[in-house]
């Protein structure tokens, strides 16, 4: 469902070009789960930017289903974020001025993808039910990450790509919200990428990619 | 009684004045002329008629007028018509004040006419400060720099010869009237009785005059002949309340035969036809009370009014039966108080031009 | 379409969990639309007003024929005209006094008035004849009829006599009475004499033919035409140009508020919108959504702000008809009439000042990446590049404003020099404090020191638009302060020479006049009766006023003239010489040795100029000469103004007497203490509206420092949470950013200081001369400017106050907060 073919990125710093990907070939079948591993600067969350085009690759192919993403303008990108992908960063990112009700139901809204009874079971299984009044400030961090999650989720998204979306989490919790997660994708049957330094999550996860020096290792 | 609705014959229109000051509130009714009369002078039958003191005004009435009509045509046979008319009105009883006081209100109308054109102008005064008037000997009528004046062997008998003379921005006239005959009385002896209830005015005609001189339209000079008719008239309460115009006519028969014919309208729908039948050697006589008729034949319309511009006119007692057509049917003074008044041609019985006036419409 | 309103949902609700935010933001737009269009109000009300004192039977909208020598001719003149075919309407113009006051009496002729003459009398039904036959009718504006407390149809009493009875037209302008020309002739005692005839024009497409005017006239008459602008729209546009300065500069004040509030905005939302951007959102949608939310609150704002504008005008309208009435004689309506044109506007600056405030933010938010990159540290070379771009604009800005100083020669150029000066000093302001504060840097040791003049530095650049503002409001203050107190010393030194008699008679008439002096002579506490009089002329086509000062002592010792020959008073005497008021002087250019020709009835009276007075506050230039000499060549000049010399404390019992004798109001007699407080009365709210305006444009600018502050104070956690990590107290922080607030704005406040003073001499020696005539000494005011300075960092001192007490008390844990949350 998912396919990478020789993708290549260098970032430009102090003057010298700086390749981040080198030629990275990778796939994701649908229902399945990847981990994506690698130390820092491995070019790991690099490569998940560019899946999720929010950034444009040098060369390469990326092809998500039937589309091309690295031939999408932005426009284009903006509307497979929204209406395909589902993302979770390692910050949450909530809307800090929405309710949890809100930021929940805010992607499934713009991608005019809302379904009220996958909605509410997003909400029963993510065990959100008794918070969704409050504001993300309010929340502890497990507790905003599973907000993301079913945000991500809501528009029912071909592929759930998370950038260590437990890095500011303490284990206990990381493995909750993972658990949770997992299941979900199960659930949904959609493809699941993640981003992760951590060997113990990785582990948990139907398959694992090392990224070393920009290169499948 | 509206402004517009309700205008009559020569109707000096006090009205006018007001309108022309920019209130359109003063509807004394074009000129009380259907007003109450009290403190004026009234018009009685049996006047005898003082020449030349009649041609000066009278103030003691209420409204008076000087009033000349030419039917003219240049060196080729085109025909144009020329109106000359000043208006005088006594605002309020009483011995003439001095200066600014002045209870008198004049109005002055020109109009030139031809086949394709009609132009008119106005001009008003206040009396007191000679800027209108009139003087009977010399005989001299003005208003601004229009102006009717006795040339040298003025003869107050025949009212001639006179020049007259008017100009406005896009036309001038300037004529010269000659008579050989003396002026007529109209109505009984002068009086010209209006409705059954005591309505009447003194009212004298000199129709003989031969014209001569020039027009111009548009700095385009003509030089014309032909023949011209004047009226005088003076009352204090000519019209009865519930009349609301009038069509009239002034016709130059063949054989020097002259026909002043007008119809007073009602409200009530009734009219009233009053003429007088002048021979060659200046004899007026009153037309009969019934018996004759005039009816419209075909209708023009300006400013949203239907005006009747062609008749059919019978006098059988006199063998007449003519038909009526404008020079123009578009002679619409389009002054404070509108009216139509423009030369006319016609034929039947009789042959032959004049002048018609509409009001009311 | 949901899509956008979900989108526009989102970037709102920021706004419900900040409303303060949302607060300056609106208040920032509602100041702005609101000063700016009260002002417009103001000037437009006043054009109204104008245009009907114009349009007022001819006014200068008609062409009108005169007499050569600008006096009264016969009507037979108008009668001659008219029937040589000039289509002419004739009219008598004097004053009449009612009740001690002045009114300007107009007689018309309803019957030959052009008809193009806007406000004509509407004579109702049947009353031309009521309106032209004695007693005739008197028609006046609303608001005279108020003024004199009478109803219509009450007769005023003028001089003894009955006037026709009132009757109200509303388009009249106010202070005019407007009677038949034969009624008017009968008031004013003018038989058959007429002031002007007025030329209508012709209907027709060319002229009605008519005889040359010197055919009929000779040369009696002369031909004015008419001037689209009106004598009053001359004379107040400086005072327009004042206001609307005024309105500008709090515009744009409040614009600095905007700017800030949206930043902040910006910069606090900068993480929401890569949300939506990450979620899903193009750019260009979310582009267009914030611009669509800039525009709605643009347009709340300016409807609110509109409606204060409405009342600022209302409120200050009685001070600027009172400042116009001082200034010019112009007479302004007291009821504030608004045009839909008014709303419309004020809308559309509304929502042009908000997108200009919001450009920087938006165009930011158009080139922002999805991603979060680390912060460059570049901000150093990229200020610098900037200080340096702006300093060089500075320059040349300066550069605009000496040419315009030497080649400029009108008023709009005076106030081109003054936005120049300000807008360079605004622009060069923060390579001033960069300067200032880099010494500081230099000549600190501890390293706390050190840091707090470099993060000052640093913080510079968002705080210069709110310093900027500051300055322009500090410098404007000081500049109008300045002026002010230099007019109002000079103008009392001049009124105390200018008011030398003690005491002040108007009679009614002349007779009465002759009664009272025949009264004075047997008084002996009465040391010396001055007669004074006054007659109007014309000099160049434009009106003047000629004064008669009787030969005294009285003159000679106090009159204040600015300059003029060694025995100015003596050359007087024979009639053949006078004084020019300055205002003339300047208009005319003219010089003490200059000739002129002054057009009197009985000819052109040739005199040299033989010293120049002050006149201030008289729109209209004037000389002065010997009073016999004027009632010589002016016999119809009212003799009924007296000055008296009475020893002081027989002042009180003499007036007491005079009123009792002859009848005399409050109006008609005055001591001269009296008079001075009525001059000054007058003065002062000439410049109430000054004053006013000031004082916004200063609030203002408090609040665009307030919210910049605040703006900074968020953006600047990261900044201090270092330093409280290595053992600085809260409590000491905040008195470090306390006190490098007020660092910054001391340096701009002493810095707006001499920018003001340069003002105030821009004003007084450019702008008053082009729009007054007048020129006053340059005084500084150091107690005023140590006054300014106190009030500055006052309110330096409260907007740094709430950000910095939230420092104080801020919870550890949001500090520690900003070291989680960099990405």
């Amino acid at each position: 469902m998912l396919r990478v073919t020789g993708l290549t990125k260098s970032y430009r710093s102090a003057g010298e070009d700086v390749a981040v990907l080198r030629g990275v070939d990778l796939a994701v079948a649908t229902g399945e789960s990847v981990a994506l591993t690698g130390e820092s600067g491995s070019g790991k969350s690099t490569l998940l930017h560019l899946i999720a085009g929010l950034d444009a690759a040098d060369s390469g192919e990326i092809a998500l289903a039937d589309t091309v993403v690295s031939g999408l303008s932005d426009a284009g990108r903006a509307e497979l974020r929204r209406d395909r992908l589902g993302l979770v960063f390692q910050q949450f990112n909530l809307i800090p001025s929405l309710s949890v009700a809100d930021n929940l139901v805010f992607q499934s809204r713009i991608a005019g993808r809302h379904d009220a009874a996958w909605h509410d079971e997003l909400v029963e299984r993510l065990g959100l039910k008794n918070l969704l009044r409050r504001y993300p400030e309010q929340l502890s961090g497990g507790q905003q990450q599973r907000v993301a999650i079913g945000r991500a989720l809501a528009p029912k998204p071909l592929l759930l790509l998370a950038d260590e979306p437990t890095g500011n989490l303490d284990e206990d919790t990381a493995d909750e919200v993972l658990h949770l997660a997992r299941d979900l994708v199960v659930r949904t049957g959609c493809g699941f990428l993640m981003v992760t330094h951590s060997a113990r999550l990785a582990a948990t996860l139907d398959r694992q990619i090392n990224l070393h020096a920009g290169v499948i290792a | 009684m509206s402004a517009s609705g309700t205008i009559t014959r020569r109707a000096f229109a006090g009205g006018a004045l007001a309108l022309a000051l920019g209130g359109k509130t003063f509807a004394q009714g074009f000129a009380g002329l259907g007003e109450n009369a009290e403190g004026f002078a009234a018009v009685t039958p049996g006047k005898p008629f003082v020449f030349p003191v009649d041609h000066g005004p009278h103030p003691e009435f209420r409204i008076e007028w000087w009033y000349v009509t030419a039917n003219l045509s240049d060196t080729s046979g085109a025909a144009y018509g020329a109106q000359w008319t000043l208006f005088r009105q006594t605002m309020k009883p009483g011995g003439p004040a001095e200066g600014w006081a002045n209870q008198q209100l004049w109005m002055g109308h020109a109009a030139v006419t031809s086949a394709t054109t009609h132009r008119f102008s106005e001009t008003f005064a206040r009396g007191g400060v000679e800027q209108a008037g009139v003087v009977a000997m010399p005989f001299h009528a003005w208003i601004d720099a229009w102006e009717m004046r006795g040339l040298d062997a003025f003869d107050a008998q025949h009212i001639a010869p006179i020049e007259l003379k008017a100009s406005a921005a896009d036309f001038s006239t300037t004529l010269r009237l000659d008579a050989d005959r003396a002026l007529v009385l109209q109505g009984d002896h002068g009086y010209s009785r209006k409705s059954d209830r005591g309505q009447a005015s003194y009212y004298y005609s000199q129709p003989f005059y031969k014209a001569s001189g020039r027009i111009v339209i548009d700095d385009r000079p003509v030089d014309v002949t032909g023949v011209a008719w004047m009226d005088r008239e003076w009352s204090s309460q000519p019209l009865a309340a519930d009349q609301t115009g009038w069509d009239w006519f002034s016709l130059h028969l063949p054989g020097d035969e002259k026909l002043m014919l007008y119809r007073l309208r009602q409200k009530d729908g009734r009219e009233n036809l009053f003429g007088n039948w002048i021979t060659p050697d200046g004899r007026s006589t009153e037309i009969a009370a019934s018996g004759n008729s005039i009816t419209p034949t075909a209708t023009t319309e300006i400013d949203g009014r239907k005006l009747p511009t062609s008749w059919h006119v019978t006098l059988p007692a006199r063998g007449l039966a003519i038909e009526t057509t404008p020079l123009n049917p578009r002679s619409w003074m389009g002054t404070s108080f509108p009216y139509w008044e423009g030369p006319i041609r016609f034929s039947g019985s009789h042959a032959g031009f004049g002048y018609l006036e509409m009001t009311g419409y | 379409m949901r899509r956008p309103l979900w989108i526009l949902a989102v970037l709102l609700s920021h706004w419900r969990r900040h409303p303060m935010q949302l607060a300056t933001l609106l208040i920032g737009l509602i100041s702005a639309t609101a000063l700016w269009s009260g002002v417009q109000a103001l000037n437009q009300q006043a054009r109204i007003a104008y245009d009907r004192a114009a349009a007022t039977f001819g006014g200068a909208r008609t062409a009108v024929l005169v007499s050569k020598d600008s006096a009264t001719f016969p009507q037979q003149l108008f009668v001659d005209l008219r029937r040589a075919g000039w289509p002419v309407s004739p009219m008598l113009e004097g004053r009449v006094q009612i009740d001690g006051r002045s009114f300007r009496l107009l007689g018309v002729e309803p019957v030959t008035l052009p008809s193009e003459v806007g406000n004509a009398p509407a004579v109702g039904r049947g009353s031309l004849q009521t309106f032209v036959t004695p007693p005739g009718e008197m028609l006046v504006a609303g608001e005279t009829l108020r003024d004199l407390g009478l109803k219509e149809g009450e007769r005023p009493q003028a001089s003894g006599t009955s006037l026709p009875p009132l009757r109200v037209q509303a388009e009249l302008a106010p202070g005019v009475l407007v009677v038949d020309i034969g009624i008017a002739q009968d008031i004013l005692k003018m038989p058959g004499q007429v002031s002007r005839l007025l030329v209508g024009k012709s209907k027709g497409k060319s002229k009605a033919p008519h005889a040359t005017l010197e055919s009929v006239a000779g040369d009696k008459l002369r031909l004015v035409e008419p001037s689209a602008e009106s004598d009053l729209e001359r004379l107040t546009d400086s005072f327009h140009l004042n206001l609307t300065a005024f309105g500008l500069l709090s515009f744009f004040v409040g614009l600095f508020i905007v700017n800030s509030a949206i930043g902040l905005a910006f910069e606090q939302r900068l993480p929401m919108l890569r949300t939506l951007r990450a979620c899903g959102v193009s750019a260009r949608m979310l582009n267009t959504v914030l611009v669509i939310e800039l525009v709605s609150l643009a347009l709340v704002a300016g409807l609110i702000g509109l409606v204060c504008g409405y009342f600022i005008a209302a409120a200050l309208l009685p001070d600027v008809a009172a400042s116009l009435r001082g200034l010019y004689g112009a007479q302004i309506a007291g009821q504030l009439s608004l045009k839909p044109v008014w709303w419309f506007a004020g809308i559309t600056i509304s929502i042009l000042g908000a997108l200009a405030a919001a450009a920087a933010s938006l165009a930011k938010a158009i080139r922002m990446p999805v991603l979060a990159t680390a912060q460059p540290q570049a901000w150093q070379q990229a200020q610098r590049r900037w200080l340096i771009f702006q300093s060089a604009a500075a320059l040349a800005v300066f550069a605009v404003a000496a040419a315009l100083i030497q080649f400029g020669d009108s008023l709009i150029a005076g106030f081109a020099v003054l936005a120049a000066l300000m807008l360079g000093a605004a622009l060069i302001l923060p390579m001033v404090l960069q300067i200032a504060l880099a010494i500081g840097q230099r000549s600190a040791r501890a390293p706390v020191g050190i840091w707090f003049w470099a993060d000052s530095r640093q913080q510079l650049s968002g705080l210069s638009l709110a310093l900027m503002a500051l300055l322009l409001a500090l410098a404007v203050n000081v500049g109008v302060g300045t002026m002010v107190e230099s007019f109002s010393r000079t103008f009392l030194v001049w009124l105390d020479g200018r008011l030398a008699a003690d005491v002040y008679i108007s009679a009614a008439s002349d007779t009465q006049a002759k009664q009272i002096k025949a009264w004075l002579h047997d008084r002996p506490e009465v040391e010396a009766i001055l007669p004074g009089g006054r007659a109007d002329t014309q000099l160049d086509g434009a009106p003047i006023e000629v004064l008669g000062l009787p030969d005294h002592a009285t003159y000679r010792d106090n009159w204040p003239l600015l300059e003029s020959t060694a025995n100015a008073w003596v050359r007087l005497r024979p009639g053949d010489a006078c004084l020019v008021s300055e205002q003339l002087s300047r208009r005319m250019k003219l010089a003490i040795g200059d000739h002129i020709e002054v057009p009197a009835p009985g000819g052109d009276w040739p005199l040299e100029i033989v010293g120049i007075y002050a006149d201030y506050g008289n729109p209209k230039g004037q000389i002065a000469v010997n009073f016999a000499a004027l009632t010589r060549r002016f016999p119809q000049t009212p003799q009924t103004r007296l000055g008296l010399r009475v020893a002081p404390d027989k002042i009180a019992p003499l007036i007491t007497a005079l009123q009792a004798t002859f009848g005399l109001d409050d109006r008609s007699v005055a001591d001269q203490a009296t008079m001075k407080r009525e001059s000054k009365r007058v003065f002062n709210r000439t410049f109430s509206v000054t004053a006013a305006l000031n004082a916004f444009t200063l609030g203002v600018a408090g609040i665009a420092l307030l919210t910049s502050l605040l703006t900074l104070a968020n953006s600047r956690l990261p900044q201090l949470a270092p330093l409280w990590a290595i053992g600085l107290t809260r409590r000491r922080l905040a008195a470090l950013e306390l006190l490098k607030t007020m660092a910054v704005a001391l340096i701009t406040a002493l810095f707006a200081l001499p920018l003001g003073l340069l003002v105030a001499w821009c004003l007084l020696a450019i702008v008053n001369v082009k729009a007054f005539g007048w020129r006053l000494p340059f005084h500084v005011f150091p107690l005023q400017l140590i006054e300014l300075l106190a009030v500055a960092m006052a309110a330096a001192l409260c907007a740094a106050a709430l950000p910095v007490a939230r420092l104080a008390r801020m919870q550890p844990a949001t500090l520690i907060r900003t070291f989680v949350n960099e990405r």
